[in-house]
């Protein structure tokens, strides 16, 4: 009697299944194939080396690391502020028919391919800040710029759903008391969107930190350690991309490698966007 | 059902009609002609009615009657709600609540209202009733503490949370949270206390002890009441008036709405006919 149910159901499983295997075939082809120069050079050795120069042999992805955290936190200075208004604006204040349009069109913006972003910012950021700040232009800060505005549309639609997830009754019970509209923003909403917020900036993170084509085309690459916002800069993503093409040997392994980096960063920022949006579940 | 005796004992009905004011006691909301629209849903029509200061007046209908449209203009928290109207006049203190140049922060910190569902802030018991103090710009924590304290014993809810006031007021009970509701509207010290069907998510015994703090409060304030329960209307037995489907259908005493109703659609309500 139940045996087409019981055939339903073993199917989608078979199939849920395949999925996680093939993140797990990738998480140990990754592994496999980059843990033997870490366990060579010493982990200490390959993160904290400063030198990346695979012709001489020398694998430090320092740079590198430094590299992907000041693009993301760039990225994240311009991206949370003007997302997080935006989101308050769209939820809060905005009639609901302005809200939808302008809505649709920030999601619009996350499907716009990363490259166009990079060539935009190659055209047009990259000489402007050449032009008025100085350096090459090629720099954490264009990158930061191009980020914070591709991390938008995340966090945008996440805190825009947190907001709407506050209970109509408190923004009553506020104006019930003679708040203003921005007083019961700013006393209850933000504060009971909080954890969904944190959640919010710690997806736009981790989509900052994963983000390549556009990083590539406007931070100039340079191996070394960025000393000002104006400096060229490689992020963990980039090393990856413009090396795996002619790299062999231990050079590929260590592209490997900083493919593990990058996935235990990526891998800790959704376990602590997880671990953050349950606090905001009790 | 000792309990519910024992409460209603001290209850309003056996002297509440020497607490009802004369009718020479001044008016303090007028409402003349007064319709509200949702969009082209007509929701109130022509409704003319008088509250008089310190009076417990009650509106009772079925949902749909209009009832709680009416209370909401009063704060002007049916504004929140997109394209509505109002034509008529509605009144406090011989000051139209629409006119352009109403302050309505100010006209909600004057027009309290407690809600059919408890709000808790998600703040502590003492930030709940210090919040709407706080806005107003009261910083000393000395003063914020003796409102805090006479509020919460106006809404006889001291005794029950003096020890824990920093608690999250999640933690309280459906009863006790809407006597905090209370008091949160009482530390604004209002002039008019509107309550949306407060008793709705409330057991018995939590609803005849908030329908026995209203004939306290009316002493210092002027409260409307909505209710859709024409027991609890009976049971309150102030100045009553029916509402049915956006029309103000009569207003009397509860005594007389109930013994005696001029029309038949009161007459039928209340004895449970429909509702």
């Amino acid at each position: 009697m139940h045996r087409s149910e019981t055939l339903v159901q073993w199917s989608l499983a078979v199939v849920a299944l395949s999925a996680i295997a093939v993140l797990a075939l990738i998480i140990i082809f990754i592994f496999k194939e980059g843990s033997p120069i870490i366990a060579r050079l010493g982990i200490a050795q390959f993160i904290t080396g400063t030198k990346w120069s695979p012709t001489r042999g020398m694998f430090g992805i320092l740079p590198m690391i430094l590299g992907s955290v000041w693009v993301t936190l760039g990225a994240l200075i311009i991206g949370v502020p003007i997302g997080l208004a935006t989101a308050i604006f769209l939820a809060e204040m905005a009639p609901s028919r302005t809200s939808q349009i302008l809505k649709s069109a920030i999601q619009l913006l996350a499907g716009i391919p990363s490259v166009v972003f990079g060539f935009i910012g190659l055209i047009i950021l990259v000489p402007l800040i050449r032009k008025w700040l100085g350096g090459p232009g090629f720099s954490v800060l264009a990158a930061g710029i191009v980020l914070g505005i591709m991390i938008l549309p995340t966090i945008v639609s996440v805190c825009y759903d947190v907001f709407k997830a506050v209970p109509q009754a408190y923004r009553e019970g506020m104006l019930a008391l003679g708040a203003t509209r921005w007083q019961t923003i700013r006393m209850v909403v933000l504060p009971a969107a909080r954890p969904g917020i944190i959640a919010a900036v710690i997806l736009g993170m981790g989509r900052a930190v994963g983000e390549t084509m556009a990083v590539i085309m406007v931070a100039g690459n340079a191996t070394k350690i960025p000393i000002s916002p104006l400096a060229p800069v490689r992020t963990l993503t980039s090393n990856i991309a413009l090396e795996m093409g002619y790299a062999v040997g231990e050079h590929r392994e260590a592209l490997f490698a900083t493919g593990i980096v990058l996935f235990v960063i990526i891998a800790l920022l959704n376990t602590l966007a997880r671990l953050v949006a349950r606090v905001e579940k009790v | 059902m000792v309990e519910i005796e024992a409460v209603r004992g001290k209850g309003a009905r056996e002297d509440n009609n020497r607490r009802i004011p004369e009718n020479g006691s001044p008016v303090k909301i007028h409402a003349h002609n007064f319709s509200f629209f949702y969009g082209d849903h007509l929701a109130l029509r022509n409704v003319s009615l008088e509250i008089r200061h310190n009076q417990l007046f009650t509106i009772m209908g079925p949902s749909g009657s209009g009832k709680t449209t009416f209370l909401r203009a009063l704060n002007r928290l049916g504004d929140l709600i997109p394209n509505t109207r109002h034509e008529g006049s509605l009144k406090i203190d011989g000051t139209d609540v629409y006119d352009s140049r109403t302050d309505i922060a100010e006209l909600r910190r004057n027009v309290g209202m407690v809600f059919a569902l408890p709000v808790a802030l998600p703040m502590s018991i003492f930030s709940n009733v210090a919040h709407g103090p706080r806005m107003q710009g009261v910083r000393h924590q000395k003063e914020l503490e003796e409102i805090v304290e006479k509020a919460l014993r106006d809404a006889i809810l001291w005794d029950e949370v003096k020890d824990r006031l920093s608690d999250n007021a999640s933690r309280l009970s459906g009863g006790q949270l809407q006597r905090l509701s209370i008091a949160r509207v009482l530390a604004l010290e209002p002039e008019i206390i509107l309550l949306d069907e407060p008793t709705s998510g409330l057991d018995p015994i939590s609803t005849l002890r908030i329908e026995e703090l209203l004939w306290e409060l009316v002493e210092r304030y002027t409260i409307v009441l909505v209710t859709h329960n024409p027991l609890q209307a009976a049971r309150i037995d102030s100045r009553t008036a029916f509402f049915l489907m956006g029309e103000l259908i009569e207003t009397g005493s509860a005594y007389d709405i109930f013994t005696r109703p001029k029309d038949k659609r009161t007459e039928d309500y209340v004895s449970g006919k429909f509702g």
